[in-house]
């Protein structure tokens, strides 16, 4: 799997929220089509390393590389250009629209006709909402939530909340796509499923997944590679396996003995 | 036709004539509801500001077109200017917030119109005549002002307009998006700040309009920025977020306030017409408080 260039470099980022040090010269490097696991306990700062890589925050030191190059300070809306997509830890879907429409914006970026066209909605720009209906109907398929097409996301069981979510992210094709917590709050069932879509989107679209997981059993069976945080650094990084046999990270999950 | 039903005819039409005005100024609410979830308070100032500059432009006897483009001009770069210096260090910041820099930018906008230009009432002639529609008049014996007739189409044209521009497709999505969540719609790549500028960009073509048309009529004064709390029944009575919302409330408020003040106003006094609207917008509160078209308010437990 590593044989290739990373797709995204991370090198010595640092981000400090006044006098707490959420990042702490972390360094790792993500390779197309892997899937990669962040873990950590509580506060380590995995989300905000999803942000850092997302545009959110902006790290106060350390550069980040994308395909290579140097990447410039970005907002969320520049990195979703370049072909990142995201989910987020509490679900943050437009409620008040059904399943359909939630999964079209995340077509936003695919559509080019231009603005006076859009709002004549004629020709041209009638087409494209068909064709782009089209795809998003195969992730609807894909995703298995045919039953909820049409239903005010703000109704669905929150399992079936997160699936949309992902369906969003996965409608806008992207080549890395970040997903905080997947499975938190989830039943087992539900947990399964969602580890089942991962993996095909994984392997079906060749795309690029980086995950904060705290079920450490879901982490060891999906992921390629594991990079561990603690208080804002990294401790660990190898496959699951050298992980696990890590003691650094036995101690920081367990605490040390003083 | 028998004189009572031409009576109610003539003062239904002109009800439901003004009523479209309203719908005008509630659909300027509407657009910035809908992008952010935030009442926009300074509505009325911008009408005031729009309908002050065009004035003074045409005063200063600029060509009427020009004036119009020149205002218009003003009120993008207003919202430009709005969307850089207050709206975006405010991204991500309850609705609270934001609601309270619409007051402040209110009372500044407020300053800023009447400090730039001044105090004073100005007559605004738009070259439409207020006179009674005399074909009508000789045919059916009802009484339409020409002018409400005009105002009535331009508003209805740009109300039709604004409403297929930020309903149908991509931007109409993207304008729920926003308004939804933020950073969810950053994450889709929606440029957050660049729909908030047309959004405003919007607003402040509406706030022309509207003033334009209502200037006419009362003259360019403080005061014309209080027709913007003539949307507020229409609001509550269409829903905060709906465009069709505002459209059908404009004309049932225009229509109950002028039918409630020649017909209720003998029986329980005049002046019914000041307060009327805001009764209807109260009791239809307890009964359905989204509006007519309102999204259901969702709230799980």
């Amino acid at each position: 799997m590593n044989v290739s260039d990373p797709i995204l470099e991370l090198e010595n980022i640092s981000l400090s929220f006044g006098a707490v040090h959420a990042l702490a010269d972390v360094s790792f490097s993500i390779y197309p089509g892997e899937v990669l696991a962040i873990i950590g306990p509580n506060g380590a700062g995995k989300t905000t390393m999803l942000n850092v890589i997302n545009g959110v925050y902006h790290p106060s030191e350390g550069k980040i590389n994308y395909k290579g190059q140097a990447r410039a300070r970005m907002r969320p809306h520049q990195t979703a250009v370049q072909g990142i997509a995201r989910t987020f830890q509490n679900v943050a879907l437009f409620k008040g629209m059904n399943t359909v429409d939630n999964i079209m914006t995340g077509r936003n970026l695919k559509m080019n006709t231009n603005i006076l066209l859009q709002a004549l909605y004629w020709g041209p720009a009638q087409r494209e909402e068909a064709v782009h209906r089209e795809a998003v109907e195969k992730v609807i398929d894909f995703l298995e939530i045919e039953a909820v097409r049409k239903t005010v996301v703000g109704r669905l069981p929150f399992g079936l909340q997160k699936r949309v979510e992902l369906g969003r992210a996965l409608a806008a094709e992207p080549e890395i796509l970040l997903l905080d917590e997947p499975m938190a709050g989830m039943n087992l069932e539900e947990k399964e499923d969602m580890c089942r879509f991962v993996l095909d989107v994984n392997e079906e679209f060749g795309t690029t997944i980086v995950l904060i997981e705290h079920d450490m059993s879901v982490v060891m069976d999906i992921s390629d590679r594991v990079v561990v945080l603690d208080y804002g650094r990294k401790i660990s990084e190898g496959t699951p396996d050298e992980v696990r046999g890590d003691q650094r990270v036995i101690d920081a999950y367990l605490g040390v003995a003083h | 036709m028998p004189e009572e039903l031409a009576w109610f005819l003539e003062v239904l039409i002109a009800g439901l004539l003004s009523g479209v005005m309203y719908s005008l100024v509630a659909l300027g609410f509407v657009l910035i509801f809908k992008a952010s979830g935030v009442f926009n308070f300074a509505q009325g100032a911008m009408v005031l500001f729009a309908a002050l500059t065009f004035a003074r432009f045409l005063e200063m006897g600029i060509n009427f077109w020009f004036a119009a483009a020149i205002t218009l001009f003003i009120m993008v770069v207003l919202a430009v200017i709005i969307e850089r210096v207050m709206l975006r260090p405010l991204v991500a910041q309850p609705v609270i917030i934001l609601f309270m820099a619409t007051i402040g930018l209110n009372y500044f906008l407020e300053g800023l119109a009447q400090g730039v230009w001044d105090t004073q009432v100005h007559a605004l002639d738009l070259g439409i005549e207020d006179v009674p529609w005399q074909s009508v008049m000789d045919a059916t014996n009802i009484l339409i002002s020409l002018f409400d007739v005009w105002a009535a189409v331009i508003c209805g044209a740009l109300v039709v307009m604004l409403a297929y521009f930020f309903q149908k497709g991509r931007i109409g999505r993207a304008l729920r998006a926003v308004a939804d969540d933020n950073q969810a719609a950053m994450s889709v790549g929606i440029p957050l700040q660049l729909i908030w500028a047309i959004v405003w960009a919007a607003a402040g073509l509406v706030a022309l309009v509207a003033g334009a048309l209502w200037g006419q009529r009362l003259g360019v004064q403080f005061s014309i920025s209080l027709v913007a709390l003539k949307a507020l029944p229409v609001l509550i009575l269409g829903g905060f977020n709906s465009i069709a919302g505002a459209i059908i409330g404009g004309l049932i408020i225009g229509a109950a306030e002028k039918l409630a003040e020649v017909y209720l106003g003998p029986i329980i006094g005049g002046g019914i017409e000041a307060w009327f609207a805001y009764l209807i917008a109260m009791l239809f509160l307890m009964v359905r408080p989204q509006g007519l078209f309102g999204e259901k308010i969702i709230e799980r437990v």
